[in-house]
């Protein structure tokens, strides 16, 4: 079974929404994350309450919110943003961000607390002691990230909404499987599916490798006596 | 010692968790060269000082002078250029998950030293702590002893001007925390480095310590140089601290040449420390000091000082040695070796004879004072 241009526009689309999506997920994700575990403010509990809350957001309410928002109609109308790519972007900056903010926050609480304390009493300033703790929970951001990006190449209700489904333009792999499957096309649409789960794989082998610690592969090396 | 020649001192320095006073030190220093043990209990407010005078923690009051410089007052980079000055040890090694390298280079990183000059720092600061070599080693592969040298060679690589002990050889065995207390005296003083130690272990005290405080619920309760907080104590809390097990409260009944005579449950004895007569005193008596004999060899009346016969009702083995306690009739705790305790047959509920020296019965002087 081979497929057609269209088919490659539309994982070419998936990919570049969702990856882009993700890295700013992460881009603003990983900061708030890292501010909650890290710094004392006030309304702190308030925003991590928030933040959890919003790690479950059912994505077709926020596909609907933001589409009230941008619609010809809406408050921000005249930026015309409706049905286009950088739409669908935005809301799923929207679902991922604070998965990786939540998934930040618990890999920071994880790493011991005076670990910092010692990189300031060997001459770290504030900034570069939250470095070291962030190199230390390096495992857990890059869950963080893979999270995040698995959350939006997933999902369907909210680029359905804010996208439109335009053939060519704002088609993706999970609306377009929507489509066959209600067009009887179910060939097809099992043949996308499988491609969507083999991306998500290959990206988060990818993603994987970046987690790899030689610390602990040395450690477990030597307690089972056998190369991992 | 005039606060110029101090590396760093703290005047009234107190620490308040909410209402709860942790810290309250009227003056702590430390000189050129120096090394200061502070030994106390857990809880007796160690680590915080520690953590105040490394500027990781804000004082709730006092003064920190380093090298006569107000340190108060200093905010961002300047608080972190004099905290540069300095570096800490933590009971745990804390070391980064990479490789011995990175971590012993991180000081010197922060300090933007010149990766063509870290190199070097690096391999002669782990010359120092004899490691040479494990620059290339990951540090989750190191028993806790090497990482503990580790923690030790990134700390000394900065040359800090006063090198800050957290308990740091708590958690290691005897032999290794012995050899590492030992290389960590020599490192200090071949390179007249100041240090303050930390510790609730009166032995890494004694052989680190130039000089001695003792620290109490937060407050200085006794400081002076080793032999004498060990052998004088200041109080009876200072005195359990440092081994004085046996504490008797008793009067003083007359002194002859030299010699002290305390009265305790109608026994006497003697001691070469000075106390006015009727005075109400607390008697000290470490149990190394006391040796078993076999009961004959006790006169009866007891005429020759600081001899007891005494019935043994405690017998605990530790190891090589053994803590006898006989009573005499107040209880008298002795420590002798295994092997002596077996060769003279000594057990729960026989006789045994207990003699002191004069010198080794120290006098505590109660805050009562004279019984009229």
């Amino acid at each position: 079974m081979s497929f057609d241009p269209e088919f490659y526009r539309v994982l070419f689309l998936s990919l570049a929404v969702s990856g882009t999506a993700a890295l700013i997920g992460a881009a603003i994700g990983i900061p708030i994350g890292v501010a909650l575990s890290e710094f004392s403010f006030r309304g702190r509990n308030a925003a991590l309450t928030m933040v959890h809350a919003f790690m479950g957001l059912p994505p077709v309410v926020v596909g609907l919110f933001t589409f009230l928002v941008i619609a010809r109609s809406g408050p921000l109308g005249f930026l015309e943003l409706v049905y286009t790519p950088t739409a669908m972007v935005i809301v799923q900056v929207i679902l991922a961000t604070p998965i990786v903010a939540g998934f930040t926050h618990a890999s920071m609480r994880g790493v011991d607390p005076r670990l910092g304390l010692q990189a300031m009493s060997l001459g770290a300033t504030r900034l570069q002691a939250v470095l070291v703790k962030m190199r230390e929970a390096r495992a857990g951001l890059v869950a963080a990230l893979i999270a995040g990006l698995g959350r939006v190449l997933a999902e369907v209700g909210a680029v359905m909404i804010v996208g439109g489904n335009i053939k060519g333009y704002t088609r993706v792999l999970t609306t377009d499987i929507v489509l066959q499957t209600r067009q009887g096309q179910y060939e097809y649409a099992i043949a996308e599916g499988l491609v969507l789960i083999l991306v998500a794989v290959l990206v988060n082998a990818m993603l994987t490798r970046l987690q790899a610690d030689k610390g602990r592969e040395e450690v477990e090396k030597r307690v089972t006596g056998y190369p991992a | 010692m005039s606060k110029l020649e101090d590396v760093i001192r703290a005047i009234g320095l107190r620490k308040k968790y909410g209402e709860r006073t942790v810290l309250d030190i009227e003056t702590v220093s430390v000189g050129p060269g120096e090394i200061l043990a502070c030994l106390g209990p857990s809880g007796a407010g160690k680590s915080v000082l520690l953590r105040i005078l490394n500027l990781l923690e804000a004082p709730t009051a006092g003064r920190i002078l380093f090298e006569g410089g107000e340190v108060q007052g200093l905010r961002g980079k300047e608080m972190v250029a004099v905290s540069r000055r300095m570096a800490m040890l933590f009971q745990d090694p804390l070391l980064f998950s990479t490789t011995v390298r990175n971590n012993v280079a991180y000081g010197l990183k922060v300090r933007k030293v010149p990766a063509s000059e870290r190199e070097g720092r690096v391999a002669s600061a782990l010359e120092m702590v004899r490691l040479s070599g494990f620059e290339e080693k990951h540090v989750s592969t190191l028993s806790g002893g090497e990482a503990q040298r580790v923690a030790l060679a990134r700390a000394l690589v900065v040359e800090p001007e006063l090198l800050l002990l957290d308990e740091p050889f708590a958690s290691l065995d005897r032999l290794n925390r012995t050899a590492l207390q030992g290389e960590v005296k020599r490192i200090l003083k071949e390179n007249g480095l100041c240090a303050i130690f930390v510790t609730h272990d009166q032995e890494g005290a004694g052989r680190i310590g130039d000089r001695i405080v003792i620290l109490d619920q937060g407050r200085i309760v006794q400081e002076g140089a080793a032999g004498d907080v060990f052998h004088r104590p200041s109080s009876e809390f200072a005195a359990l601290f440092v081994g004085m097990e046996n504490l008797y409260k008793g009067v003083v009944t007359g002194s002859d040449n030299g010699l002290t005579r305390v009265e305790v449950q109608g026994k006497f004895l003697e001691s070469t420390c000075e106390a006015g007569n009727g005075e109400r005193v607390t008697a000290g008596l470490r149990p190394e000091d006391v040796t078993l004999v076999p009961p004959e060899q006790i006169e009866a009346p007891a005429s020759s000082r600081n001899a007891f016969k005494g019935r043994v009702v405690g017998v605990e083995l530790a190891g090589p040695t053994a803590r006898v306690t006989a009573l005499c009739p107040f209880p008298v705790v002795a420590l002798i070796t295994r092997r002596s305790l077996e060769d003279m047959g000594i057990a729960e509920g026989k006789m045994v004879g207990l003699r002191f020296k004069a010198t080794a019965v120290h006098i505590i002087a109660n805050k009562w004072g004279k019984v009229l």
